[in-house]
């Protein structure tokens, strides 16, 4: 297996479960990002507050590498098409799904939603059928 | 304005889980999902790691009505497995598959100061707005 890290993904996801846990028990509310970004910029309702979790998420990582001057792998297609199909799919996607990796994959499946169950199931199914036929075309990342 | 500090701070946090487990790296993303191809299974324990601390914690709480702060406690009330949730999920985990980002390591990677993310955040915020148009 290539790359595969499963002490420092156990622990970023540790520390991702406390960010969930954290915001519920202050706020009430689930962490879904997509929901979260949705609403930063259709909804008034929370707005400040959902700006502000967004502005954590960028916060984080920058501090984060700012101190451990940790280099960071960041391998990206260089395609603007492929960007821009991606991103309008993924906003359409989760805003319709009602969730992403983290309303239904995190939130959702620690609460035994069977909703977000079927959702994770679906999208993880989905993308590895797109990575499987990106790869038959020679594209590899 | 409690909640707006707890948001910011509940932010930050997720956001150095997500750099920490690797998954600000769409490279990395995509190797989950390549099965047939130098499969890396990391992403499964990303989200064990945060399972196994939200699912006890959501479960304690379960009845709670209110948060720390007094606020009425909002969760999905959806049950229903509808052609939305399935076609939603189709189309997301195609467009994940394109590229490797999903909308939180898509915020997170502005951080990184690669113009080509807030394109794709652009995208996606048209995506979202489609969306109701439908």
């Amino acid at each position: 297996m290539h790359n595969f890290t499963p002490l420092s993904a156990s622990i970023g996801g540790i520390i991702i479960g406390c960010a969930v846990v954290l915001f519920f028990y202050t706020t009430g509310r689930l962490a879904g990002i997509s929901g979260i970004f949705a609403n930063a910029f259709t909804n008034k309702e929370n707005r400040s507050s959902n700006l502000l979790f967004l502005l954590g998420l960028v916060i984080g990582p920058l501090c984060y590498l700012y101190f451990t001057k940790i280099p960071v792998n960041f391998e990206i297609t260089n395609s603007y098409i492929l960007i821009i199909v991606a991103g309008f799919l993924v906003g359409l996607g989760t805003r319709m799904g009602g969730g992403c990796t983290s309303g239904h994959g995190i939130c959702g499946i620690s609460r035994f939603s069977i909703r977000s169950i079927i959702a994770t199931i679906t999208f993880i199914i989905s993308g590895v059928i797109t990575v499987f036929i990106l790869q038959q075309f020679g594209f590899y990342l | 304005m409690s909640e707006k500090l707890f948001s910011l701070v509940s932010g930050i946090i997720f956001g150095v889980g997500l750099v920490i487990s690797g998954m600000t790296n769409p490279g990395k993303v995509v190797s989950f999902l390549s099965v047939t191809h130098n499969w890396d299974a990391s992403l499964i324990f990303v989200m064990g790691g945060a399972i196994f601390v939200t699912a006890p914690i959501f479960y304690i709480l379960k009845n709670k009505k209110k948060s720390s702060l007094g606020i009425n406690v909002k969760l999905p009330q959806k049950k229903d497995l509808d052609k939305k949730l399935f076609i939603g999920s189709c189309l997301f985990g195609l467009g994940w598959g394109l590229v490797g980002l999903c909308p939180g390591p898509a915020v997170s990677s502005i951080a990184i100061f690669d113009p080509i993310t807030l394109i794709f955040l652009l995208a996606m915020l048209c995506g979202v707005i489609t969306n109701k148009y439908i």
